[in-house]
């Protein structure tokens, strides 16, 4: 059927398509044009030319936003992905225990980001919070940690509960990875006498390299794109300190009603975005053609 | 591959095969095991195991106080200090939860009409686009494959504003429906490459006996090809639920009515509880019900779950 009509086959492509512009296309255009004019939820609209863009430039705010929303990326990633490797090494052989705790650091995973970060809301507070008292029964601390009046105290909390939650989405991957190292290069190495560390220094680490970088690109970008954890944990507090990027934009957009302006702020953290995606899909591509 | 034996011989033995010159495929298998998971020798064994059993503990910890807070009564749940088990056992906080505004009925329809549709939509969409993609010859195929997939380069939280302007004209802002196509954009590329993949690998010899049978291209998509690719709809299905049933911040735009919020913006909700003061129990226990699912699923379908994972996220 491969040689059939490639009309037939564009058919089947249309709904797709239609879709895809309808509702990525066309508001990616309608986002440009909206950057440019200072449109507002409230209603008017007027082209501006760039005076979004030259007001972005001077909003202490969005440098702030940005700023941070760095910071957190700088912070968890490599947290996630370093754990993530040495969970996907504890968990990697194909034995009951290691397979079970596999399963249950994934789970969180599976459940909604709003929902962990409500859970873990109550697990941080002073007051009623088991992390707390956890914390204070292990002796690790005595009085109980207040979380979210200081923004640096805050982003860690917020690193602890997403570290939680999405720890397991490198490790998994990463399993894989590792599980398909060739057994013979391993034998190999077991039979020149290589310890363990030293097998996964030499063999595993650079055999899941590419695994590794992609994972690693996929984490940032998401958590360059960070919101409910913040909107629900911090509020943006205390004083603005910890609004990321997108909630900035959505702050904007959705809050003060400036579209035009939140539609700058889209357009800034897309480039951003853009460019990580566009290296990650070059790698991906390379990796198909070997 | 990782097919090592579950009952493996001990070292001893494995060593002196491999002194022997006799290196068997399972002793192969062995090694790739060892590095997996550690030498699995004296003390070190013990050491893995006591990690694994520290790391399960943390993980669970979170979700197993959670449960015991939302089956506290609503003022042992809100006590300070806490304890860690409930002294009495209480429905009220899900009760609390049931009652809350227009009701968990409500809520919990609008969470599932949303999607409901975005299976439908990401099924509608990307079943025929991976039949297209992997069995015609179209020109310029990998660049409208690269179109379909935009969605991946394009984070839709910067596509919410114009697409809140564009569905307040449609009159499809706080509708299931436009929420539903929200969620679509996000999942599609997902499903889009899941399915052309799945297509891909339905053997040759069925395609040529649907040929010669005279089949049409669209009684082979449904006679011959839609049996072959179930797998693949049914992880299409399962990533759309869940990503739809969690999805948040589309959600907190378009959905701007109460009787209209779906699950997770309504347990914002009941975390404001009534003037200003948080209602903890009710809290965990509207928690727990918008976890309950997900984890369901999961332990349900782990197999589809974990294998679409990891074809959508690095091939």
């Amino acid at each position: 059927m491969t040689g059939r009509g490639g009309w037939i086959g564009l058919l089947y492509l249309t709904p797709a398509l239609l879709f895809v512009g309808a509702f990525v296309l066309y508001p990616l255009g309608q986002l440009v044009y909206l950057s440019l004019t200072s449109s507002s939820l409230l209603g008017g609209s007027e082209f501006i030319g760039l005076r979004n863009y030259i007001r972005a430039f001077t909003d202490q705010t969005f440098w702030h936003s940005l700023q941070f929303t760095i910071k957190y990326t700088v912070y968890i990633t490599p947290i996630l992905m370093g754990l993530g490797y040495l969970l996907a090494l504890l968990t990697a052989g194909t034995g009951a225990i290691a397979r079970f705790t596999r399963a249950v650091v994934f789970l969180p995973v599976v459940i909604g980001l709003g929902s962990s970060s409500l859970l873990w809301f109550w697990l941080f507070d002073q007051q009623v919070g088991l992390f707390n008292k956890l914390l204070q029964d292990l002796h690790i601390v005595s009085q109980p940690v207040v979380w979210f009046v200081d923004a640096d105290v805050g982003l860690w909390a917020v690193i602890i509960s997403v570290v939680w939650k999405v720890v397991g989405f490198g490790m998994i991957l990463f399993v894989a990875a590792i599980q398909s190292v060739s057994p013979e290069i391993n034998e190999a190495a077991l039979i020149d006498g290589a310890g363990y560390w030293q097998r996964v220094r030499k063999v595993t680490l650079p055999l899941t390299y590419r695994t590794i970088l992609l994972t690693t690109l996929i984490s940032a970008i998401g958590s360059m794109l960070a919101f409910d954890q913040f909107y629900i944990m911090t509020s943006g507090g205390p004083k603005s300190e910890t609004f990321t990027s997108v909630y900035w934009m959505y702050q904007n957009s959705f809050i003060y009603f400036k579209l035009g302006y939140g539609a700058t702020l889209s357009i800034i953290l897309m480039a951003i975005v853009f460019i990580a995606a566009a290296v990650q899909i070059a790698l991906t591509r390379r990796g198909a053609v070997r | 591959m990782s097919r090592a034996p579950a009952h493996s011989p001990p070292a001893a033995a494995e060593r002196s095969l491999a002194v022997a010159g006799l290196r068997t495929r399972s002793v192969a298998d062995q090694g790739l095991l060892r590095v997996a998971s550690g030498p699995a020798r004296g003390r070190t064994r013990y050491l893995v195991g006591a990690l694994s059993l520290a790391v399960v503990t943390l993980m669970l910890f979170p979700i197993v106080v959670s449960f015991l807070s939302s089956i506290k009564t609503p003022a042992e749940a809100a006590a300070s200090p806490p304890g860690y088990l409930p002294s009495v056992l209480s429905i009220d906080n899900y009760l609390k939860v049931y009652q809350y505004q227009a009701g968990l009925p409500t809520y919990l329809f609008n969470s599932l009409a949303v999607a409901f549709f975005t299976i439908i939509f990401c099924l509608v969409l990307a079943v025929p686009a991976g039949y297209g993609l992997a069995c015609f010859r179209i020109r310029a195929k990998e660049a409208l494959f690269l179109v379909l997939l935009s969605g991946l380069m394009v984070p839709y939280q910067a596509l919410l504003t114009p697409l809140y302007l564009m569905f307040t004209g449609l009159h499809l802002a706080n509708t299931h429906i436009g929420l539903a196509v929200v969620h679509t954009i996000l999942q599609l590329p997902f499903s889009v490459y899941l399915m052309r993949n799945s297509f891909e690998a339905v053997p040759r010899e069925l395609e040529e006996a649907a040929v010669v049978d005279g089949c049409n291209s669209l009684q082979a998509l449904w006679k011959i090809f839609l049996p072959a690719v179930r797998p693949a709809m049914v992880t299409v299905i399962l990533f759309a639920f869940i990503t739809s049933w969690n999805e948040f911040i589309g959600a907190l735009i378009f959905m701007n009515k109460e009787t209209q919020f779906t699950i997770p913006i309504m347990l914002v909700g009941v975390r404001q509880g009534h003037f200003g003061a948080i209602d903890w129990g009710a809290l965990q226990a509207g928690v727990m019900i918008a976890i309950f699912p997900c984890l369901l699923i999961y332990l349900l379908l782990q197999k589809y779950y974990v294998s679409g994972f990891l074809s959508g996220a690095l091939k």
